[in-house]
């Protein structure tokens, strides 16, 4: 597993927003790596960061919010600083991203085709007839039946769960290294959200491409992801692969999110609930952000932040006093 | 396709029924002609042949029968002042007024729609301020005033353009009008530039709330996310979508700027049918003010019929039989 | 008695994040601070005037057609110069502000009460009454306001309640509109039926609800109503169909000055233009502040 290429490194990564009332460190001093065809969960409460961290990626945050510090290596070079024009070189053609609602994230006044069509023009040479046939491939690909007839069609023609295939076929359209998924399922009824995870591991394992997947639900991770990252308040707390993070734990954050999911298999009858809120991000504690909420905090934790520590076989965990037996 | 164009058919003329009822019992009630067309020394038997003459005499509902049937023919009988039929009076004057109009608009299109994008795009951007203080401004100012600070500055002090008028008419593509003239165009920029003022500051502030609200959408932000340029982003995917709101606002702009015509037309002494109708509404020339209020009213009408069908061009999500 | 409860609600108020962003605002402080000055002026305008405008005795016309005082030929009496008939500009500005400043006001006042009413009642009783008041509302604003004033007051004759009825006539489609939406919600939440329970009657249920409810939407458009009207006043007078000759506003004084534009004499017209120009930019000004703090979704 270990020489597997990374496709991206993030390195310190800081992300702020300079509002009037303050600046909200969303995404404060994260690093981590993303390997060939491996799918990375991000997971966490909202407001921990996830999403900015994946819009920083591709370097679309808007203002007030800036990259303040960090690399993020792709393909040999730091492209934080690169330029909007050669961004666009990167976004949609190496990286792309798909939205979280798939009701609000096509335009409502071009026909599925032609916003297909679009990002081949951007970043393939292909002759009218060829993208045409592309686009077909496409949605047949993500399981679009008639999808001749369904290219003239436009987006309030199709339901929910048929918008997130175009919205995926978009995403794969000219084979990208990378897939940012915000949320893919979130906005969709239960019973579709399986389909739709299901065809987004089929396709990104088909089309050798590594997929960066975020969402507050764990369950979509155990089921989907082969690592995982936990964040919480800008920060990753947890992270390594799926099942240490599913049965082998450190953070208690991470065992609380893990307690609050109902129906796994974990010797608990009742559901647990993490203690108090998501702190004020304007003001957030010194020492261990998470202290407040935490059933084991110590003294020490208001005080000093505790460092990312490694605890063996990718496993990295940011706290003083682990849950897991016999980590120190 | 056809039961919409049905409903709308018999909306159009209720509308237009109304407004007939309405403008008939205004005029009929309200002021009497008889005195603006006699001396103010005339005997009482001159006062009854005047009476009789315009058919005063008759009861109010007669009246409004006769006043219908002639109406639906397009007689309003004749102009107490310039003893023409009034339509053909009305029509006569009606290029002129189509012009500034059309002039008007056409710097509406122009200014409003790439100044308001140019803010909306970028809303905490210094240009963005500029441009809406601008448009405040805009909003602030009466035609009138407007209109006169153009006299004074471009026609009194620098004398570059012609104070009033209409200038020479030509001839192109059949058509007689005076934008098809270099005297023309310089009689017309100062009056469509008073009439197309409020108009841009409108649109300005239209354009910018709905681009503000559009580039704030999901589907902006996957655009961009596919490698689409920030210019195409604001021209392509946002623009298209805020066309359907300024589609709206140009439908009822059009009939706002019909009727500032009367005070254009008033200040910069355009023979069009704005300033007919002021001047009617002094001399109390009754079948002048109904042509032009069903006249206008039909016009309206008819506006407000094509934008729903435009809605249908921009906007597929709009299926007019539901 | 009830001093306490008001120094309580004053100090509420300027602790309140609305007064905090009014400090804030630099348009905000100069626009109110321009508008008192005008309602100041045409307040105490006549006590400190060199003439009155009005009284044609005190009128001279060997005064006539002075410029501006700064410029040459200026006198110092006259700051604003003076028309054809020796009228000092200013003094006239500030009479006609009073003109103007009152069909405004009590128009908006006219206005949001009929406005209101009628939105209320249709609201309340529904059904037909609702259907006819609503059906007006649709015809009426497919036509401009403008050319409804101008049909109205050329119908009616030059006077102030004229106007006013005019104004009122194209201005309650708004309010109507507004309130009727507010009633026919708050119908619907649970918590009239609530109040139906512990024994409320549906007016009083009504009053209580709704009015508080629509009042920030009330107090944002009638800001701007009142520069709004200023204008549609000014361009009827200005057009001959608005204010008798005998009561000048702003806006026959530009149409009084018109007349002498074209032999160079500005000041007569633009002056009286300008000072509508600033009331009126100063309202619309403090009206988009209002409507930024108080209720943004309104346009």
């Amino acid at each position: 597993m270990e020489e597997r290429n990374k496709v991206l490194e993030v390195k310190n990564l800081k992300t702020w927003f300079h509002t009037f009332k303050g600046v909200v460190k969303a995404v404060d001093d994260v690093s981590f790596e993303l390997y060939e065809k491996e799918i990375l969960g991000i997971v966490g409460e909202s407001g921990g960061g996830k999403s900015i961290t994946g819009f920083s990626i591709i370097n679309m945050i808007d203002e007030p919010g800036i990259i303040e510090t960090g690399e993020i290596l792709f393909e040999g070079r730091n492209i934080v600083r690169l330029s909007e024009g050669e961004m666009n070189k990167i976004r949609g053609k190496k990286i792309s991203m798909i939205f979280q609602d798939p009701m609000t994230s096509l335009n409502p006044v071009y026909t599925i085709g032609k916003q297909l069509e679009e990002i081949l023009i951007l970043h393939e040479s292909l002759s009218k007839k060829e993208r045409r046939n592309r686009c077909i491939e496409l949605l047949k690909a993500v399981g679009i039946s008639n999808a001749e007839k369904r290219l003239k069609n436009y987006p309030h023609e199709f339901s929910g769960g048929m918008r997130q295939r175009v919205v995926i076929a978009i995403a794969l359209a000219s084979n990208p290294k990378i897939i940012i998924a915000d949320e893919p399922t979130t906005a969709l009824d239960v019973t579709i959200q399986a389909q739709i995870l299901r065809l987004m591991k089929k396709l990104v394992r088909e089309n050798n491409c590594a997929l960066i997947l975020i969402t507050h639900d764990l369950a979509v991770i155990a089921e989907m992801a082969d690592r995982v990252n936990v964040m919480y308040c800008g920060k990753i707390v947890e992270s390594g692969y799926t099942r240490d993070i599913i049965f082998h734990h450190l953070h208690p954050y991470t065992q609380g999110l893990i307690g609050s999911i109902p129906g796994t298999d974990t010797e608990k009858k009742r559901l647990t609930t993490i203690e108090g809120v998501v702190p004020n991000m304007f003001d957030l504690p010194k020492g261990c952000k998470f202290a407040p909420r935490c059933a084991y905090r110590q003294p020490v934790c208001f005080e000093e932040e505790p460092e990312i520590r490694d605890f063996g076989d990718n496993h990295r965990a940011a706290c003083f006093f682990p849950v897991r037996e016999g980590a120190v | 396709m056809f039961k919409y164009l049905l409903k709308r058919t018999f909306q159009m003329v209720f509308v237009l029924f109304i407004v007939s009822v309405i403008v008939f019992t205004m005029t009929s009630v309200i002021g009497n002609p008889v005195y603006n067309m006699l001396p103010q020394k005339a005997t009482d038997q001159q006062i009854q042949e005047v009476v009789v003459m315009l058919g005063l005499d008759k009861p109010l509902y007669v009246q409004y029968w006769i006043f219908l049937k002639n109406a639906i023919r397009g007689e309003f009988g004749r102009s107490y002042t310039h003893f023409v039929p009034a339509l053909g009076l009305i029509v006569s004057k009606f290029p002129a007024t189509i012009e500034i109009v059309i002039v008007a608009m056409g710097l509406t299109i122009l200014l409003g729609i790439s100044l308001g994008v140019l803010a909306g795009a970028r809303p905490k951007s210094k240009i963005s301020k500029l441009i809406m203080f601008g448009s405040l401004a805009g909003i602030s100012l009466p035609s009138f005033f407007m209109g006169m600070v153009y006299i004074f500055v471009f026609a009194v002090s620098l004398r570059w353009l012609p104070v009033s008028g209409r200038g020479e008419i030509g001839t192109i593509l059949g058509i007689r009008t005076s934008l098809a003239t270099l005297d023309g165009w310089r009689h017309i920029i100062l009056p469509s530039m008073t009439l197309a003022l409020l108009n841009i500051a409108t649109i300005i502030r239209l354009v910018r709330a709905g681009m503000m609200e559009v580039m704030r959408q999901d589907f902006i932000k996957f655009a961009r996310s596919k490698g689409v340029a920030a210019r195409k982003v604001l021209y392509g995917h946002a623009l298209k979508n805020i066309l359907i709101p300024v589609v709206t606002i140009f439908g009822l702009q059009l009939g706002e700027l019909i009727a500032f015509t009367t005070i254009t037309e008033t200040i910069f002494a355009w023979p069009g049918m704005g300033k007919l109708l002021i001047d009617s509404i002094t001399n109390l020339d009754r079948p002048i003010i109904s042509a032009y209020l069903l006249f206008v009213a039909i016009l309206f009408v008819v506006i407000n019929f094509v934008v729903d069908i435009l809605y249908t061009f921009i906007d597929p999500r709009i299926d007019l039989n539901s | 008695m009830n001093q306490p409860v008001k120094h309580g609600r004053m100090r509420i108020f300027l602790h309140s994040e609305f007064f905090d962003h009014y400090k804030k605002s630099p348009t905000a402080i100069i626009s109110s601070f321009i508008l008192v000055t005008v309602i100041l002026l045409a307040i105490f305008g006549p006590k400190i005037t060199v003439q009155n405008p009005y009284d044609l005795g005190s009128l001279n016309l060997s005064e006539a057609f002075k410029p501006p005082a700064w410029m040459d030929g200026g006198d110092s009496r006259f700051l604003l110069g003076t028309d054809q008939n020796g009228r000092d500009i200013l003094s006239a500005i500030i009479y006609g502000s009073r003109v103007s400043l009152f069909i405004g006001l009590v128009g908006v006042l006219l206005t949001s009460l009929v406005g209101i009413t009628l939105g209320l009642l249709a609201g309340y009783f529904g059904g037909k009454f609702d259907t006819i008041i609503m059906r007006i509302a649709d015809i009426q604003l497919a036509f401009p306001s403008m050319l409804i004033a101008l049909f109205l007051m050329g119908l009616t004759g030059p006077s102030i309640r004229n106007i006013l009825i005019a104004l009122t006539l194209i201005g309650w489609v708004r309010y109507t509109r507004i309130v009727r939406g507010e009633v026919l919600s708050v119908r619907e939440k649970e918590y009239v039926d609530a109040a139906k329970v512990i024994g409320f009657s549906n007016g009083s249920i009504i009053l209580k609800q709704i009015l508080p409810n629509v009042m920030t939407s009330i107090i944002v458009i009638s800001t701007l109503r009142v520069g709004s009207f200023i204008m549609t006043e000014a361009t009827l007078s200005f057009l001959g169909v608005g204010v008798p000759i005998s009561t000048p506003s702003l806006g026959m004084l530009c149409s009084d000055g018109f007349k002498v534009l074209y032999s160079g004499l500005w000041w007569v017209s633009i002056f009286p233009g300008l000072y509508i120009v600033i009331i009126v930019f100063a309202i619309n000004l403090l009206g988009d502040f209002l409507r930024d703090e108080l209720n943004p979704k309104l346009k």
